[in-house]
């Protein structure tokens, strides 16, 4: 009998540690994952990331291994620590984009930021929605009423402002100085968007349900963790098709994702998507909230800043081959990607194998989904000299993914009178700013010994710990 | 008609919170539960006053959500010290990675701009809000009482040159403060609709449709 309790406790200790990201509580109670994700330790400290956890071991499962599941002892991908960026504090992980496939991001693979060290741990009973403001019935709902209303599942991705900002870069070397080797480019670049099947009630059910008033015109959502982050949104975003979310791939979202209920804004930068939402105000203007001004706009050299920006533009990148892939020979590569955008549908995906000479179209993955990571494909065969690789894509509405320099033009052209792309560019490399919602072709070098690099970043920035094969 | 009426009986509940009123009024709301639902679902519940007093106070740029109280900078120091000074230093220089709050007026159009509270905020009432509901983050934040969160504000404008020590911030004194990047940010006021091709952001311009574009 004692025996076999002790066998229970373990086989129990042993499945939450297999469970490892499902728990939830684990990675953030561990001493050692909080000190190498947390920057003000983590910079001038220790940059190790935590070991991976094991899926299931390689030893035979029983039963209870089985009831939650993990994965094969062969397989060690796991998301990756983010680094301090310009300051910034908090949790943050990244997406393994180097090893995904098809479409939807696993939940313990979405990547994560939390601009706080603490991730609540809220009890569903507990936990209600207020909705107030301009509206004729101020509500209060519960999970459990909430789950009561119509629902809709829908494919959409959340990406991080910041991602594939050269800000990131400038961290990245600075891991590299510290000689961290768990962390890739594609990862630490362009890691923070994800897309996952998402489940819960329109936002505009419950609206129509609480009576907006005349007049109203943006709608404030306020989350219920420490940080008490607060966001404007546009009224006629959250009529149209935001979500007010309970479930993830299949199951309920994950404590850091914002268990139990979380804002899903398809399209619109991450920071829109408030988590542990526990109230929406109704207003007749935006409220200027802290991280609607301090962070998220982008400053430009005339010291002017754009706020308010919402739809990701038209994004796609290469994640097979990329930096931490190396091909063993010359032959037959599938090249794969994701392409993205805020507005709506990817309508093609093109590849360049020489170093944007010539495009040719990749096969998109069907059915394309709206405001979804868009899986594409395109065979080719390396004849094993040194090449660069690139995808470029456009929407179902005609906007082309841009160049960097591309990027910068945009932005300068904003401005009256219009500031040079290179100036732009200069900015970006040289001035203590972070730059938000960006979305360059991204292209790799393949070298001929099959190793592959990035030849975006390292051109733009002085790379000290990189080999630096010159400006493309 | 009824659900303003039962709104009414709310907010006079809430201006009477501690007196012998509130019973009768707590006893109505339970009647009026019903009435509050979402009416095609029957889910759903007037917010109680105490959701009402933890949920409702934002504060926005005209600063009417702002309550009474008052204070300046010279009582905001020593809980400045007390609650601030860990992240953000003695005088808001910020001990990094934490941000500073002092400094950088002017800089943002030269090659090294400085984001502080003083030379980035837009409108002073995001610097009562931020503090009001999120600060100090730890241990736990909203248990500053709205005197010390109107003395700490008139610490931050104080230490940036934007008022005088002595100056008193409440209600009235604190939407009248203009902060040095208030035509910093474009568009202004942001747009709450899309534009007319029913898109949120500027057009990319860059090509031409591959498909037919399928309703906006």
């Amino acid at each position: 009998m004692n025996s076999k309790n002790s066998d229970r406790r373990r086989f129990l200790k042993r499945t939450a540690a297999l469970a490892g990201l499902a728990v939830g509580s684990l990675p953030f109670v561990n001493g050692k994952a909080l000190a190498s994700v947390t920057p003000g330790l983590l910079n001038g400290g220790n940059g190790d990331a935590p070991a991976p956890k094991e899926g299931l071991t390689a030893e035979e499962p029983v039963i209870q291994d089985l009831l939650y599941g993990g994965r094969s002892s062969y397989e060690t991908t796991i998301r990756s620590p983010s680094i301090g960026t310009l300051g910034a504090t908090g949790l943050r992980t990244l997406t393994p984009l180097q090893d995904s496939i098809g479409i939807i991001t696993p939940a313990a693979y979405h990547f994560l930021v939390q601009g706080d060290t603490h991730i609540p741990n809220i009890d569903p009973k507990t936990h209600t929605l207020m909705i107030h403001g301009m509206v004729d019935r101020p509500t209060v709902f519960t999970m459990e009423e909430l789950k009561r209303l119509p629902s809709v599942s829908r494919v959409h991705f959340l990406e991080c402002t910041g991602n594939s900002g050269l800000m990131h870069y400038k961290s990245l070397l600075h891991d590299m100085k510290e000689a961290r080797k768990d962390i890739t480019v594609i990862q630490a670049m362009h890691g923070r968007t994800s897309t996952s099947e998402w489940t819960g009630v329109p936002l505009s059910v419950l609206l129509k349900g609480v009576g907006v008033q005349k007049g109203a015109s943006w709608i404030v959502a306020e989350s219920g963790d420490n940080i008490h982050h607060a966001k404007s949104i546009p009224l006629a975003k959250a009529m149209d098709d935001m979500i007010v979310a309970y479930g993830q791939n299949g199951e309920a979202l994950r404590r850091e994702q914002g268990y139990p209920l979380r804002l899903v804004v398809p399209g619109f930068q991450g920071v829109c998507n408030v988590k542990f939402v526990r109230s929406i105000k109704v207003v007749d203007e935006a409220y200027y909230m802290q991280r609607e001004i301090t962070a998220y706009t982008n400053t430009k050299p005339d010291g002017m800043s754009s706020w308010y920006e919402s739809e990701v533009g038209p994004k796609s990148i290469i994640t097979f081959p990329s930096d931490p892939h190396k091909l063993p020979g010359r032959g037959l590569y599938q090249i794969t990607g994701i392409a993205w955008c805020g507005r709506g549908a990817i309508g093609r995906v093109e590849v360049s194998t020489d170093n944007g000479k010539t495009w040719k179209d990749a096969v998109l993955q069907t059915p394309v989904h709206k405001k979804a990571h868009t899986r594409f494909r395109f065979d080719w065969n390396w004849d094993g000299s040194e090449t660069v690789i690139m995808s470029r894509c456009t929407d179902e509405y005609g906007d082309v993914q841009p160049t960097m320099l591309g990027l910068a033009k945009q932005w300068g052209d904003e401005r009256t009178p219009a500031i040079p792309a290179s100036e732009i560019l200069h900015w970006w490399e040289s001035a203590p700013i972070g730059e938000f919602l960006n979305n360059p072709i991204q292209p790799w070098r393949v070298k001929p010994d099959g190793s592959v690099e990035d030849a975006l970043y390292n051109t733009l920035l002085p790379n000290p710990y990189f080999p630096v094969p010159g400006k493309v | 008609m009824r659900f303003t009426t039962l709104y009414c009986l709310i907010r006079i509940s809430r201006s009477r919170a501690k007196s012998k009123f509130l019973l009768p009024v707590m006893v109505l709301l339970a009647c009026g539960a019903a009435m509050a639902q979402i009416p095609t679902y029957n889910v759903g519940r007037p917010p109680t006053e105490a959701e009402f007093r933890t949920w409702d106070n934002l504060v926005g740029s005209k600063g009417k959500e702002l309550p009474p109280g008052s204070g300046t900078a010279k009582e905001g120091a020593s809980i400045f010290t007390a609650q601030c000074s860990f992240c953000h230093g003695q005088n808001g220089e910020g001990v990094y990675p934490y941000p500073r709050l002092v400094g950088g007026v002017g800089s943002l159009n030269t090659p090294t701009p400085i984001f502080t509270v003083g030379s980035r905020m837009a409108y002073v009432t995001t610097i009562w809000d931020f503090i009001n509901r999120a600060m100090p983050p730890w241990p736990m934040p909203r248990k500053l009482s709205p005197d010390n969160v109107y003395a700490l504000t008139a610490f931050i404008l104080y230490k940036n040159g934007i008022i005088k020590e002595t100056d008193a911030m409440n209600k009235a004194t604190l939407v009248e403060v203009q902060m040095p990047n208030r035509h910093g940010f474009y568009p202004d006021p942001p747009g709450a609709t899309p534009g007319k091709d029913g898109f949120w952001t500027p057009d990319w311009g860059l090509g031409k449709p591959v498909t037919k574009p399928a309703g906006k």
